[in-house]
């Protein structure tokens, strides 16, 4: 038995930046047409969104909300649940599933850079995040008598795309934590209480007192604040302060997550 | 589709081969489990190891500690001379592994390109899908494939990156006999190409018909190593088959037996000293018929290394 190692052949074993831009992009390109396809993902969280904004934001749209239409306000709250649902199960669902299941056993095999995977996973949310929210602008426009300026819905977007951010990280949270086969029961037992305890349902001046306190430490109140004030809504307090708890809120989550993610390597390698 | 079986066997040659896979003394546990113990072995450049054992062996925790998809609690491990979790000896792997499930809604080509995306060499996507036979299954969504095509995805992927080394955990795992030869010609194939192989298998005709070497490995720890003829050699015994008025129990206590039972109506011995005990059988039963005498496989062997492997563990009473 020789001792020699087999010599490494003589090609390039570093990727080029073009390389790497391609790994990048083939991993995004995929994940998105992985959910688009999958009707379970794409179908309910853009459409359920629309499905409530089309319900209270339009057929009940011309009833007033702290001096300005229902279609106007809703279309920030809805904006937020959207985003919310978007980032949820873009990112725990899949990633609950590929980690229990060997998937990701089989990727961590290759040599597919981890971090291609995460990236993917937060960009092909915010880009259902951008649609639904860009799909909620356009039926508000056409059949809710909303005008936006240009500033106002490229504002609105860019707030919410980048809220999406918080619901990523709190989704890899998710993923990390919650089985492949009860990830989705998980994201709906967390989604759908704190959407409503948030005021993103009904509006949060309509919240009790004791549930108004309450929503100030739950992410999507903020989001929903940030979204509201672009359209000249809201409780008008200061960006700034809400920007600080998703910020606080996103990088609390990406601890818990890279804690998941060390204790699945452990369990891999422990 | 894949090419129709070319029985080209390599002799088995020696391991001569620099090393580019080395397993040195790794115990690994889950828990309470002791998967490997101590297990000790190395791949060649250009060889086809098998590694053959029941299942719960410890055969994928071997290929995942190959992989770096678990750290060992003792031993080292080393491949390409380095450490697996590094990219630059990723870059020369190729893996297929047992996977519960894969993303569905992606097409076979488009499961290719992105495995290939991650390689800097690899082949391109027309050479892959034709080398795993899937040409034309190659716009399907894999969702839709059947288990055997879903295998030779798998297969795709490992080979995409055009690897120096592939692992190869079960790769016949739940295929009919006419997919299985046709994944091992295309095993045969890559061989033929100067690429270093080592699949896992409790198929014992799979391992004889494509290793150069099989390493057999039972409740973590390897009971044999050598080419199939050695290991077969180990327990060059055969297997006498009889119709007999004589017990299992009565034929086990002769001198020369390893293993005798009822099977239906006769009875299956297996002895290393055929002559000896065909004369006490005779002796013994004079109305004795149906006689038969055959050279046991390396499935006896295989079975009587483990059994002896078993017996030695329950005695020291190893806990599983």
């Amino acid at each position: 038995m020789t001792n020699t190692l087999a010599p490494m052949p003589a090609l390039s074993r570093d990727r080029s930046l073009r390389q790497t831009v391609n790994v990048y992009g083939k991993e995004a390109k995929y994940e998105f047409l992985k959910l688009l396809r999958f009707p379970m993902y794409s179908v309910s969280t853009i459409l359920f969104p629309l499905m409530f904004y089309v319900l209270f934001g339009l057929v009940f749209g011309r009833q007033q909300i702290g001096g300005m239409s229902q279609s106007t306000y809703l279309i920030a709250s809805y904006g937020t649940f959207g985003v919310m649902g978007a980032s949820l199960f873009g990112t725990a669902a899949g990633l609950a599933a590929e980690r229990g299941l060997g998937w990701m056993q089989v990727k961590r095999a290759s040599p597919m850079p981890p971090f291609a995977y995460f990236a993917a996973k937060f960009a092909i949310s915010m880009a259902f995040s951008a649609i639904v929210v860009l799909l909620l602008m356009l039926l508000a426009v056409s059949f809710g008598g909303v005008t936006f300026s240009v500033l106002e819905a490229a504002k609105l977007l860019a707030t919410l795309i980048a809220g999406s951010i918080p619901f990523c990280a709190l989704g890899l949270v998710i993923g990390y934590f919650a089985g492949p086969n009860s990830a989705p029961a998980t994201i709906n037992l967390i989604y759908l209480p704190m959407s409503f305890l948030s005021g993103l349902w009904i509006p949060y001046m309509f919240l009790p007192k004791l549930m108004q306190k309450f929503a100030l430490v739950l992410p999507p109140y903020h989001l929903s604040q940030l979204a509201l004030s672009v359209v000249g809504a809201g409780r008008h307090e200061a960006n700034w302060g809400h920007w600080q708890v998703l910020i606080a809120f996103t990088l609390i989550c990406l601890g818990f997550a890279y804690w998941g993610f060390l204790r699945d390597e452990g369990k891999i390698y422990g | 589709m894949m090419a129709t079986q070319t029985e080209v066997r390599t002799t088995a040659k020696p391991p001569a081969g620099a090393v580019v896979a080395r397993l040195a003394k790794v115990t690994k546990n889950y828990g309470p489990v002791t998967a490997l113990r101590e297990v000790d072995f190395a791949v060649h450049a250009g060889e086809v190891v098998a590694l053959l054992g029941p299942n719960g062996a410890g055969k994928t925790t071997v290929v995942r500690s190959l992989l770096g998809l678990c750290r060992p609690a003792s031993g080292n491990i080393s491949v390409f001379g380095g450490d697996p979790n590094q990219a630059a000896i990723r870059m020369r792997i190729g893996a297929m592994l047992q996977v519960a499930r894969v993303p569905e809604t992606l097409k076979v080509w488009e499961h290719i390109d992105l495995f290939s995306s991650y390689y800097l060499h690899p082949l391109p996507l027309a050479e892959t899908l034709a080398a795993a036979g899937l040409t034309a299954l190659k716009n399907r969504k894999f969702g839709d494939l059947s288990g055997g095509q879903k295998q030779r995805v798998l297969f795709a992927l490992a080979i995409c990156g055009n690897p120096d080394l592939l692992f190869l955990d079960e790769p016949t795992a739940g295929l009919d006999v006419e997919a299985r030869r046709s994944v091992w010609s295309e095993i045969r194939k890559l061989v033929q190409q100067g690429k270093t192989i080592l699949l896992t298998t409790h198929y014992l005709e799979e391992a004889d018909a494509l290793a150069d070497r099989i390493v057999v490995i039972n409740r973590g720890s390897v009971i044999a190593e050598g080419t199939s003829a050695e290991i077969k050699a180990r327990t060059s015994g055969k297997r006498i088959r009889c119709v007999s008025r004589l017990t299992a129990e009565q034929v086990l206590a002769l001198p020369g037996v390893t293993s005798a039972k009822q099977d239906r109506e006769a009875l299956d011995v297996h002895t290393l000293r055929p002559e000896a005990v065909i004369r006490e059988l005779l002796a013994r039963d004079l109305q004795l018929s149906g006689l038969e005498v055959t050279s046991a496989g390396l499935e006896d062997a295989f079975l009587a290394l483990t059994r002896e492997d078993n017996a030695q563990k329950s005695t020291s009473e190893v806990i599983r």
